[in-house]
């Protein structure tokens, strides 16, 4: 493109930007479009990988289209292979793209619409993509290794052990807090339960035909499962209104948590090839298509926000969790914005794929812009409903009442009016017989997306069926990270155990994997029985808990980098990751303090502990005393840990800027690539 | 026209990458075995083994 062209085409993107957010920003009163965040979005994304991605490879991280990367150099037709740069990024994309960014804004839009935004798109621009991009470049250069094995080489042993326990924790987290999603989303909803138990049968389907009928041929039944599961959805209807069927599937949140957690002993414990592996392929082809569907659907159908700007949350008070807007709008929503756990896909299949090192830029930075749109999509999807909607659905019974009436009597004097009866006609055009207290995000955004779908397609009519669409597509997808996340924390607690004897590292060895099963689910399910029986929904701990885990790792992969900068001498521009970095300690270091010491009960662990040991001691009360305490705990060992992975960063910084060290970075040797030109 | 049909290639591309497909591809090739249920079974005994220890985004 012409020079001059190319700077009034920038800098209108540029205008646009800043007339885009600067309404998203300053907007007070009557409600706003959508359109206004996607045209922010796109053109801060636009801004940020044209001139910031492409200063961080040209100054930084010097991208090499001659050097041979580890596809190329060790190319063996399975891990390590050449690949299309679109398709990594797809890979990459389907890989890092979870439900985290779908209900971690939908839990933070209680303080307003803008918060999140703003936090979303300068989160994602300046840390989350930065963050994905080095990183990915940091394995490609060795070898594809891992974040933990970067850790150990570059920072030393406590970086490597602190990263694996980070992944541990953050898994076991994770796994029981996106359990408790899915609890909050099915209980008492025969219709969505139905759906769900209708997946099993669907999936074996697939399997004996991936395996008897048309060995391979993945995307034709995977399309063949969705039909599959649209008529489940429809089923569901039918099963919901049916005396005896809805018997069966009207399931308490206790049951479908005992549910759950035998659910995942058996996708880590048993050969079930049959039920997972066509069950995640067909979560994968839903997710894709959900997320392409709500985009199309959101830029089309460019709906109204009636969630103000800010609401009065911002102080802490807030029912959907709380706490003040800083720090915990910003461990709320990890994914979207900056997660660590991408460090692990960055650093795990995709770096094996990629064949010049300049294509690191569009996979790594690129494919966290594209979660990030998703992250402003859930964002979008939350706040199209009335404030007083949002909080009826996301407000825990402790908080807002037990009754329809106490609730929104509650929810309208914080100046939300919302009737019972208006959310019983909700409740009933979306086929559940009720929306209260549905707590984990979920809910609310499944409702979001079938207020947007209902303006057009099918009108309010189906609504129902876009709902319970919304609620499977999640419901799905969980389930599938859920059996996946265990069976990958088993592994590496075998792999670490194995170290101790021998046999209890073998992947084949029954009564290993029987043992690391049985303490990874009792570990995750641990969380999610909390969840599910705490008073204040569970939500409220679990997800700052996860949000606060999945930081830290995010600032042992900023660690990371910015020791190998500082080892590149690239110093002086080592603020690229230095300040996402000094952003994120301040923000979990914060959170952590909060919700270990704040003396506010329904923020701090101990508070809480106190106040329920002082009252009337029962079986229930000294075991929610216990799990405050153990929070407490879990989130002060994270913190030590990282804390010292910082020391010893800074450490490594000083000996190499101070001349009393000699930088050496662990980069496989450079050879050069024998791929022709036009493959990059 | 070109473009079009060269982007609905790699999205095909991209979609038989993400469900496997050419990874089975490749298994047939690198093992000269012909499509098969026995050989299908194989290519997932092969992929559980390094799939099932990849982690997955929250």
């Amino acid at each position: 493109m012409n020079k001059t062209v190319s700077i009034f085409a920038w800098g209108a993107v540029g205008l646009l930007a800043a007339a885009a957010v600067g309404v998203v920003a300053v907007h007070r009163g009557e409600p706003i479009n959508a359109l206004w965040l996607v045209v922010a979005a796109a053109c801060c994304y636009a801004l940020g990988y044209r001139f910031y991605s492409k200063f961080i490879a040209a100054k930084i991280l010097a991208l090499d289209p001659l050097r041979a990367t580890p596809a190329e150099r060790l190319e063996n037709g399975r891990d390590f292979l050449v690949t299309n740069k679109w398709v990594v990024f797809g890979h990459h994309f389907a890989a890092i793209a979870g439900p985290g960014p779908l209900v971690g804004p939908v839990l933070a839009a209680q303080f307003g619409y803008l918060p999140g935004t703003m936090w979303v798109l300068a989160g994602a621009v300046f840390a989350g993509c930065v963050q994905d991009f080095v990183i990915l470049l940091f394995s490609v250069r060795r070898d594809g290794k891992s974040l933990t094995e970067m850790a150990q080489e570059e920072i030393g042993r406590v970086g490597g052990f602190v990263a694996y326990t980070a992944v541990i924790a953050i898994l076991v987290i994770l796994l029981g807090v996106v359990a408790l999603i899915v609890v909050n989303a099915l209980k008492d909803s025969p219709w969505g339960t139905f759906t769900i138990a209708m997946t099993i049968p669907i999936a074996l389907l697939m399997g004996l035909y991936l395996r008897r009928i048309r060995p391979g041929k993945v995307l034709e039944i995977s399309a063949l499962g969705f039909i599959l599961v649209l008529l489940a959805i429809w089923g569901g209807q039918w099963a919901s209104q049916h005396p005896a069927m809805a018997g069966v599937f009207t399931l308490r949140a206790p049951t479908l948590a005992i549910l759950i957690m035998g659910y995942g002993f058996s996708a880590s414990a048993l050969p079930v090839w049959l039920l997972l592996a066509p069950r995640d392929y067909l979560s994968t082809f839903v997710k894709l298509g959900t997320i392409g569907l709500l985009a199309v659907g959101i830029v089309a159908l460019h709906p109204t926000l009636h969630m103000p700007a800010l609401t009065r949350f911002v102080d802490g008070s807030g029912p959907v969790f709380a706490g003040k807007i800083f720090p915990f709008a910003f461990i709320t929503i990890a994914c979207g914005a900056i997660s660590g756990f991408h460090a692990l896909i960055s650093s795990g299949t995709t770096p094996k794929l990629i064949a010049r090192e300049t294509q690191t830029r569009m996979v790594g930075y690129g494919a966290m812009m594209a979660e990030s749109a998703v992250a402003v999509m859930a964002i979008i999807a939350a706040c199209v409903l009335q404030p007083g909607v949002y909080f009826a659905i996301n407000s825990p019974a402790g908080v807002v009442g037990e009754t329809a009436a106490a609730a929104t009597a509650t929810i309208s004097s914080w100046g939300f009016p919302v009737t019972a009866a208006a959310m019983q006609t909700l409740a009933q055009a979306v086929g559940e017989q009720t929306l209260f207290n549905r707590t984990g995000g979920a809910p609310a955004f499944a409702v979001g997306m079938a207020h947007i779908f209902s303006q057009s397609l099918g009108g309010a009519a189906v609504m129902a069926l876009w709902y319970h669409f919304a609620v499977m597509f999640e419901a799905l997808f969980i389930l599938t990270i859920l059996d996946a996340g265990t069976r990958v924390a088993r592994f590496m607690i075998q792999d670490a155990l194995g170290h101790i004897y021998k046999p209890l590292g073998r992947t084949s060895w029954y009564p290993s994997i029987l043992a690391t099963s049985a303490l990874i689910v009792a570990a995750w399910g641990f969380f999610l029985w909390q969840g599910v029986k705490d008073p204040l929904g569970g939500i409220n701990s679990l997800w700052p808990l996860f949000g606060i885990a999945n930081q830290l790792l995010a600032t042992v992969a900023l660690c990371v980098a910015t020791t190998i900068i500082v080892k590149m001498y690239r110093a002086r521009y080592a603020a690229v990751t230095l300040v996402p970095l000094a952003w994120l300690v301040a923000v979990t270091f914060t959170a952590s303090w909060h919700k270990v010491l704040d003396p506010n009960p329904r923020v701090g662990f101990l508070a809480q502990a106190r106040v329920l040991a002082a009252a009337p001691a029962t079986r229930a009360s000294a075991q929610l005393v216990f799990n405050n305490r153990l929070d407490a705990a879990v989130t002060a060992v994270l913190v030590v840990m990282v804390t010292l992975v910082l020391i010893e960063s800074v450490r490594q910084w000083n000996l190499v800027l101070s001349g009393r060290e000699q930088a050496s970075v662990k980069e496989s040797p450079f050879v050069k690539t024998r791929l022709a030109e036009d493959r990059g | 026209m070109n473009r079009l049909s060269k982007a609905g290639r790699i999205l095909l591309a991209t979609l038989r990458e993400i469900f496997d497909e050419n990874a089975y591809e490749r298994f047939l090739r690198r093992t000269q075995m012909a499509s098969s249920p026995k050989a299908y079974g194989a290519f997932r005994q092969e992929l559980e083994e390094a799939k099932t220890r990849r982690p997955r985004c929250c």
